[in-house]
């Protein structure tokens, strides 16, 4: 297999019959489609609490079905802790990182794939080595620079650090390895192209497939980000997630109005999850292969 | 050495440097390509990597972190007489254990399941994923309603088919399942996808042959799939310890303080070290426990290659 297949990380091996002993009974759909429910559960139970009202969410015996209070326990929470300007700020956010990382990965990812160079195991080894790092063990020094550069609770103190990132550079080697023949650069160079042309005409429109799932992965890891967010923004500038811990930390709870925020956060990535799930299980597991 | 390459032309280039082609600009060329990775790369990874170990020896407070006095390691023996801190690392071991054992043996039998041929198998395969897509801090506000002690539905259940209710919040070892049970949900599909992908490279005949042997579908998983997926139990359990190690968002959400719960029952590690850095302000003392944090992820990575190296070495 020299290609890699995003498109049907499902596909039927060919020549199984049917009484292949890997053919699944009635218990193996019973097991599945259970543990499907418990991995659902707690999105439908986000919404039946968007959906209710607080004293319906604490009362004895709770409702266990959506009720018709959505639109206006969303409206409380756009208007609580900021979730409308966090909304925003985690698009600017994740759309920008994702750029970066993307294109940062993709250059560095070819010229460790494909290009000989003085330095190159040591570079790659360095890169791949503090993958296994904490990220913790680098946020107090981060803090620091921050501060210095007078960029607390801005944007660019939660955007600046994520625009590269040392996974995306090995997924894209990874990937550039397997997709791109050596044989196509060494044509493109006898034919006279420059280094700048060989990557634009050639390398790009390889590598597009890999950009995509990392590009998905990115978006959605960013979007997520917890750690240094909290760090680094305050809760009048917040991403959707510093947002929620605000929300959350309430001394008044109203439960239902944290479900509504909780809704409002997840929405996004689910959205990009129900068009694109297919792709990302795909690339989950094509980087585990690999990895 | 670097002084004899600049002074004179090297004696022996390679072949591929020879090449007329190979001009300046050609050569320069790498790293042009990585110029805009490691620059940043540098900047906001690198360096501040290496600082924490500067920083851990000093004394540093939040608001006046430009300012910082030599202290030596006494960073790191203040944390050594905190009761506090060996209660975080005694709870990021149990809640590290809690979280990881049955979040990866879940998988591995999800994993079998999804192996089969199933109809819609892309369906389950996205639904088990679905809760990798959550973030950490919605997740943790789900479970803890879940979770609630009075309201809670898990409490409901309990009671209507007559068990007592459990304090998931100030009971420790509830407290700590409660924490566990968020990280279980949200990993357990990404690790199943993760050995599927492995299975998928065991040959298929081996089961074919099995079956024929009579081997029971049990003594297939026993006997083919396990010896076969060793490498990438072996990753998993990796990154999950090391996952374990940093817990940070879900107990910081459980109950919504940076304590770990008011008798800090399960307060992790990388709880402590924001507590110390952003609640109490002593950036210094934080940055030590970002190093011990390290330390033990390098221990827990050693003992990982020790077992597996010494399975690998019985099993002949």
């Amino acid at each position: 297999m020299t290609t890699i297949q995003l498109q049907k990380p499902g596909r039927r091996r060919p020549g199984t019959g049917r009484r292949s002993p890997l053919q699944g009974g009635p218990l193996a759909y019973a097991v599945l489609i259970g543990a499907t429910v418990l991995f659902v559960f707690p999105f439908y139970w986000t919404l039946v609490g968007a959906s209710r009202t607080n004293a319906e969410m604490s009362s004895a015996s709770p409702a266990l079905t959506p009720g018709s209070n959505l639109f206006h326990n969303i409206g409380e929470a756009l208007g609580q802790a900021a979730i409308g300007t966090a909304l925003v700020n985690s698009l600017i956010v994740a759309c920008t990182v994702t750029l970066g990382v993307v294109l940062s990965s993709t250059l560095a990812g070819f010229a460790f794939a494909k290009l000989r160079f003085r330095g190159r195991s040591l570079l790659l080894a360095v890169t791949v080595g503090t993958m296994m790092i904490p990220p913790q063990l680098g946020v107090i020094p981060l803090f620091m620079v921050i501060v210095k550069m007078d960029l607390q609770n801005k944007l660019p103190s939660v955007i600046l650090p994520s625009l590269v990132s040392a996974f995306g550079v090995f997924f894209m080697r990874q990937f550039l390895i397997q997709a791109l023949p050596d044989e196509l650069i060494e044509a493109a160079r006898v034919d006279g192209a420059s280094s700048l042309r060989i990557f634009w005409s050639i390398v790009l429109p390889v590598a597009r497939p890999g950009m995509a799932v990392l590009g998905m992965l990115t978006f959605m890891a960013t979007w997520n980000d917890f750690f240094w967010p909290i760090v680094a923004l305050s809760s009048q500038n917040p991403t959707v997630q510093v947002a929620l811990r605000s929300l959350g930390q309430g001394y008044v709870q109203d439960q239902s109005i944290v479900m509504a925020g909780t809704l409002i956060g997840t929405l996004p990535v689910l959205v990009v999850f129900a068009l694109l799930g297919r792709q990302i299980v795909g690339g989950i597991m094509q980087g585990a292969v690999k990895g | 050495m670097a002084i004899t390459t600049t002074r004179s032309p090297r004696p022996a280039a390679p072949a591929a440097e020879r090449r007329p082609r190979a001009r300046w600009g050609a050569r320069a060329a790498p790293y042009g390509y990585l110029a805009p990775f490691f620059a940043l790369f540098a900047a906001f990874g690198l360096f501040p990597l290496l600082y924490t170990a500067y920083v851990s020896l000093h004394r540093v407070e939040l608001q006046t972190s430009q300012q910082m006095d030599w202290v030596g390691f006494q960073n790191y023996t203040r944390l050594l007489e905190d009761p506090f801190f060996w209660n975080a690392l005694r709870n990021t071991f149990t809640i590290g254990v809690l979280s990881t054992v049955p979040q990866l043996v879940m998988a591995l039998g999800l994993a079998h399941l999804l192996n089969y041929k199933l109809r819609g198998r892309t369906f389950f395969r996205v639904a088990m994923l679905m809760p990798y897509a959550t973030s950490v801090a919605a997740a943790t506000l789900v479970f803890a309603q879940l979770f609630g002690r009075d309201y809670g539905l898990l409490n409901w259940a309990l009671s209507s088919v007559g068990l007592n209710p459990v304090d998931w919040q100030a009971d420790t070892w509830a407290s700590q399942i409660g924490v566990s049970a968020v990280v279980t949900w949200r990993w357990t599909g990404y690790n199943a996808l993760i050995y599927l992908a492995g299975m998928q490279a065991i040959g298929h005949e081996l089961y074919e042959s099995a079956a024929m042997d009579g081997a029971s579908r049990w003594k297939q998983f026993l006997h083919v799939t396990v010896p076969g997926l060793r490498p990438t139990i072996i990753f998993t359990v990796v990154v999950s310890t090391i996952g374990a190690t940093q817990l940070f968002g879900e107990p910081l959400l459980y109950e919504g303080n940076a304590g770990g719960g008011i008798s800090h029952q399960y307060q992790t590690l990388g709880l402590y070290m924001y507590e110390q850095g952003w609640s109490f302000f002593h950036l210094g003392r934080a940055a030590a426990v970002a190093w011990v944090m390290f330390l033990l992820i390098v221990l827990l990575a050693l003992a990982n290659a020790a077992i597996a190296a010494r399975r690998n070495r019985t099993d002949r």
